[in-house]
């Protein structure tokens, strides 16, 4: 049962597995950042899986409440996610780019007009 | 002035004169009275600082630290003494040489080529005052790089490849050998001072004192130890003039010098003589003496043939040292002034050959002592003097060696010595004989072609110094005399 | 009053400045204005170093919030070193940008390539100011944002891919980072350095902790472009503007440095690092390869600004030998390389960026006979180079010294032999530049060149004779940087 009880975890890894792989098999540049954005998430979700406090609720003070989860990991990951955000955007800004000067998204394609 | 202002002032003055050489590069004149009126104010300097060192003084500079504790230091003492008058002496010789050199030939890249003539000669001066083993380094490798661009002057294939060769070996066994045993010295001893008697005795395991004599010889590339000696044939692309004072004087001397003071200063003469493990030293340097004499007979360019000379006659040096006695060290010491102008004499001939008749070879040479009766006759001083024989200086050198391989009773030293006499008439004999007594018969129509007066001129000088210190070999004896220690 | 706040103003100042840029519209402006900022920040730069040897380190309480709790700046001698290396290369490099961004960037981007060249030196100085984990990520991200975009300005296509190479590995890196954090604020529920210095060694070797070690100390070699995790940084800095390559060549890669250093010696201990795990072994092997393979590839390229990228690949090889020692010597020597490098490689790259600015091209070929043609430029060629070889009275041999020195203190003669080889390589290369410039004459139908506009020598001059003066006068950076290695290898601050 212990395994179970560490469904984020495990789910985490799995998913940073699969952005890892997304980042590096395919050939398409934009399915190269989803697979970017996944491995980003995975990361989210250790930190938010961290913050949790069994029992606990919202970080509200409250007189009924005693048990509060850990609100300073949500408060990093919004900032992580906002990084996320931002480098999701110049990669997509610089695809665009390289779409126009090169005419295409596939890096086995760049990389032959390149050795041209 | 003060010592040490006197000191600080040698090395500034070839500096300085590099930047007015560079500063006149429209007014060629000029530029080469600069060029002479520094050799001279340099030559005056080191002359200057002679009575001091003959008087047993010792002048110290420190400038500031590189390395904590590792001060950029000056000392003056016989040995960096001689060396400094040799090369600032024949400096002014060879800059009056370059003039009538690089006119006649039409040399390209003046100014570079005077500029870094000066750079050498700071760095020469660098390395002879150098008070301790880290300033030594930091010019014998100021003096390679600033030679460089004077081996690869024409910027030739040839002299491209050859310059890759000469900084190749130069840089690499002093980065990777030399620089490698100075830092183990230094973590070793603590220190990197020259001091009478050595700073590795007693401060390091007899083991790590033989590894570090082989880091050393090997890592001081420009002795020209074999088998690490093939940048000095390469280095016979460049100009004459340069092959003439660099590559018999001041680059090949720094090597055999740097050996001396390794031997004498680091190891200290006692320390070297009792190790196991040393004996190698002597083997090899005696190799070198007859391996590249052997090489110098077969040679027909002439001036590939004086640097395999040269290459023999720096294992001299070395073998002097090797020898760890007192007249062995001595006789070493002599041997970087007799040697120096014996050589430089054959070279300035050599380049008074190409200049007036353009010829390279040995072979091309029959009858050239009709045409060129008065450098031939110089290149006779100089040849004679080499081989050893009287009225010229190398005579005193060879004795004090003979005499240092006797008291360490080296009986096959002796005879190497010996032998190789014979060798160096083998290889310079030929050439004279052919110039004066051809074996067909001369054009009757053949008249005189000197090279122009100022190659003729610093000719002579360099010839008549090779029978003047034979002469007046007392004033060489009195300077190096304190390295042999206590009497 | 003001210097109580200098900590703060180090990083704020610039992350102000961008927006201000973009509003002003016009590259001269713009240009006018990154000038002061820069020189603004040097001289608080120069301020806080004076303040940490004089008085110990720096604590600013960020909006007055005690730590652990609230955001801590904390100064002590190394990242004081590092901000004076940062700020001094951003100011000394503006005089040079003027002419070759009006070169390079199209004039309606000018203005925002100078904010993006503020956000990116926010991120850099911020990295290196904070005393927060957390901190340190985030200043990453904006600093690695602000170089993908300032690479991809590049004149040829290739530097988009380039970019786009870097962003993906430069965010993997940063993620990895960022799991190794989260590990350990998981462990100890704290973010702040000196904190963290204090708890996680009281830990011990805990699988967690092990994880979070493995996580950032990977996260921070892809920064610091250590072999194998160089990838991304020759065309990063080859097809990048020339200002680019310049400014990162000599600020990123040492922050990345700052970064191991933070994070092994002061979070994780040394003891925990290099007793109970192999990290001496595992960066001297990584290093030496590094040093070896990175300068054999720089001998074999045709373009001076790829040469000098690869050489770069060598040169961090020598930062982490100088790291895996790990004793004062080998720190002081990876210290010092660090200053010294910044200045001759800044300068080579701007040298670089001055014969495109004249040539438009700097393959090799290029280059025949430029000695008389741009006899200045190609003399900070010479001498930068001569740095990277470590020949003697250039600051390159100083850094070298100390390594080399800091081997045989350990008994590692042969990490002494490869650091001494790994020069002779780098003559190698510096040899090939020396003899295209010198030793070939120009092509005959060559159009005459001039020499760069005067401003673009004065700042690589300015570099490139700082690495002679360095060379020479060791006093200061020796002495800083040996203060800093006592302070890293004394533990927790």
């Amino acid at each position: 049962m212990e395994a179970l009880s560490h469904v984020n975890y495990w789910a985490a890894i799995v998913l940073a597995m699969i952005g890892l792989y997304a980042v590096i098999a395919p050939s398409n540049l934009i399915k190269k950042l989803i697979g970017l954005g996944i491995f980003q998430s995975a990361i989210f979700l250790i930190y938010i899986t961290a913050g949790k406090v069994e029992g606990g609720t919202a970080p509200i003070i409250d007189a009924g409440h005693a048990v509060y989860s850990n609100p300073l990991p949500h408060v990093l990951i919004l900032t992580a996610i906002v990084v996320a955000v931002s480098t999701l955007a110049v990669g997509l800004a610089l695809t665009v780019a390289i779409k126009r000067d090169y005419g295409t998204v596939e890096e086995d394609e760049i990389d032959e007009q390149d050795r041209r | 002035m003060s010592h040490a202002a006197q000191i600080l002032a040698a090395l500034a003055v070839p500096v300085a004169g590099a930047f007015l050489i560079w500063a006149t590069a429209r007014r060629p004149v000029l530029q080469e009275a600069v060029s002479v009126v520094t050799a001279v104010a340099l030559f005056g300097l080191v002359l200057s600082l002679a009575p001091a060192v003959a008087a047993g003084e010792a002048p110290r500079v420190a400038l500031f630290d590189i390395v904590r504790g590792l001060p950029i230091a000056f000392a003056l003492e016989p040995l960096g003494m001689l060396f400094a008058l040799i090369a600032s002496f024949l400096w002014i010789a060879t800059t009056v040489y370059s003039i009538g050199y690089v006119r006649a030939n039409d040399e390209g890249h003046r100014t570079r080529y005077y500029v870094c003539f000066a750079a050498a000669l700071a760095s020469a001066i660098g390395v002879a005052f150098a008070g301790n083993m880290f300033t030594l380094f930091l010019f014998y490798e100021a003096l390679t790089l600033s030679t460089y661009p004077l081996v690869t002057h024409s910027g030739t294939e040839e002299a491209r490849r050859a310059g890759r060769t000469y900084l190749g070996i130069l840089l690499s066994t002093s980065i990777v050998l030399q620089l490698f045993a100075i830092l183990w010295t230094w973590v070793e001893a603590g220190t990197l001072d020259f001091r009478m008697g050595g700073i590795l005795a007693g401060a390091v395991s007899e083991r790590t004192a033989a590894v570090l004599l082989v880091l050393y010889m090997f890592g001081i590339g420009k002795a020209a130890l074999m088998p690490l000696h093939a940048w000095l044939p390469a280095a016979m692309v460049a100009p004459t003039p340069v092959s003439a004072l660099l590559h018999a004087v001041a680059v090949v001397k720094a090597g055999v010098f740097t050996v001396l003071k390794v031997i004498v200063y680091i190891f200290g003469v006692d320390f070297l003589r009792g190790m196991a493990g040393s004996e190698w030293l002597i083997a090899v340097a005696a190799a070198t003496i007859v391996i590249a004499s052997l090489i110098a007979l077969r040679q027909d360019d002439l001036k590939r043939r004086l640097a395999y000379s040269t290459v023999s006659q720096l294992s001299y040096v070395v073998l002097g040292g090797a020898l760890a006695t007192s007249a062995g060290v001595v006789g070493g010491a002599m041997h970087i002034a007799t040697h120096a102008f014996g050589k430089i004499t054959l070279f300035f001939c050599a380049g008074a050959i190409y200049t007036a008749a353009h010829k390279r070879l040995v072979s091309e040479l029959d009858g050239i002592g009709y045409r060129m009766p008065v450098t031939m006759g110089a290149f006779a001083v100089g040849a004679l003097g080499l081989i050893g024989l009287p009225p010229f200086a190398a005579l005193w050198s060879k004795w004090y060696l003979v005499t240092g391989a006797d008291d360490g009773s080296h009986i096959a030293v002796i005879a190497v010595l010996l032998g190789s006499s014979l060798l160096n008439a083998l290889y310079f004999v030929p050439i004279l004989v052919r110039a004066f007594f051809p074996a067909t018969p001369m054009p009757v129509a053949v008249g005189r072609a000197e090279a122009p007066l100022p190659i003729l001129a610093a000719t002579l000088v360099a010839a008549l110094g090779t029978a003047a210190l034979f002469f007046y070999p007392q004033a060489l004896l009195t300077l190096v005399q304190p390295l042999a220690g206590t009497p | 009053m003001i210097a109580t706040h200098l900590p703060v103003l180090q990083v704020a100042v610039p992350l102000i400045a961008a927006p201000v840029c973009v509003l002003l519209r016009r590259g001269d402006y713009a240009w006018v204005f990154t000038t002061v900022v820069c020189w603004g920040l040097l001289a608080i730069a120069a301020l806080l170093l004076d303040q940490v040897m004089s008085g110990g380190t720096i604590s600013y309480r960020l909006g007055g919030w005690a730590p652990p709790i609230g955001i801590e700046y904390r100064l002590d001698g190394v990242n004081a070193f590092v901000l004076l290396i940062i700020a001094g290369t951003a100011a000394l490099m503006m005089p040079y940008a003027r002419q070759s961004v009006e070169q390079e960037v199209r004039p309606e981007r000018r203005h925002l390539f100078y904010a993006i060249f503020l956000l990116a030196l926010t991120g850099l100085l911020g990295i290196t100011a904070t005393g927060d984990a957390f901190n340190i990520y985030v200043f990453l991200e904006i600093s690695s944002l602000a170089s993908y975009v300032l690479i991809a300005q590049g004149r040829r296509r290739r530097a988009l891919t380039a970019s786009y190479q870097y962003l993906i590995v430069g965010t993997i890196g940063a993620s990895l980072i960022l799991i190794g954090i989260g590990f350990l604020y998981a462990k100890t529920g704290t973010l702040n350095i000196a904190d963290l210095a204090v708890r996680v060694p009281a830990l011990g070797e805990t699988p967690a902790v092990l994880a979070a070690f493995a996580f950032i100390t990977v996260g921070v070699l892809i920064k610091l472009a250590l072999f194998p995790f160089h990838v991304w940084l020759p065309n990063a800095y080859a097809y990048a503007p020339s200002m680019v390559s310049a400014f990162l060549a000599a600020t990123a890669t040492k922050v990345g440095a700052y970064m191991l250093l933070r994070f092994v010696f002061t979070v994780f201990g040394v003891h925990f690092a290099f007793e109970t795990l192999p990290l001496t072994e595992i960066l001297l092997a990584l290093s030496l390869i590094a040093v070896l393979a990175g300068s054999l590839v720089a001998v074999f390229q045709s373009d001076l600004k790829r040469l000098l990228a690869f050489s770069s690949v060598g040169q961090i090889g020598y930062l982490g030998v100088g790291i895996g020692l790990a004793s004062v010597t080998g720190v002081t020597g990876a210290l010092v390389h660090v200053f010294n490098h910044a200045l001759m490689k800044g300068g080579l790259f701007l040298a670089a960026g001055t014969i495109a600015y004249r040539l438009g091209a700097t393959d090799l070929s290029a280059l025949h006979g430029l000695g008389r043609r741009m006899p200045f430029t190609m003399a900070a060629v010479v001498i930068g180079g001569l740095g990277l070889v470590g020949v003697p009275i250039t600051s390159g041999f100083v850094s070298k010294w100390y390594l080399v020195q800091a081997a045989f203190e350990e008994g590692l003669w042969p990490v002494a032999l490869f650091v001494l080889a790994g020069s002779l390589i780098a003559l190698a290369y510096v040899g090939r530049v020396v003899e295209a410039a010198y030793f070939r004459p120009a092509p005959p139908d060559a159009e005459p060149v001039g020499e760069a506009p005067w401003a673009m020598q004065l700042s690589t001059w300015a570099l490139i004779g700082g690495s002679v003066y360095f060379g020479l006068h060791t006093d200061l950076t020796v002495v800083i940087a040996e203060r800093a290695a006592t302070v890293l290898l004394a533990g927790a601050p």
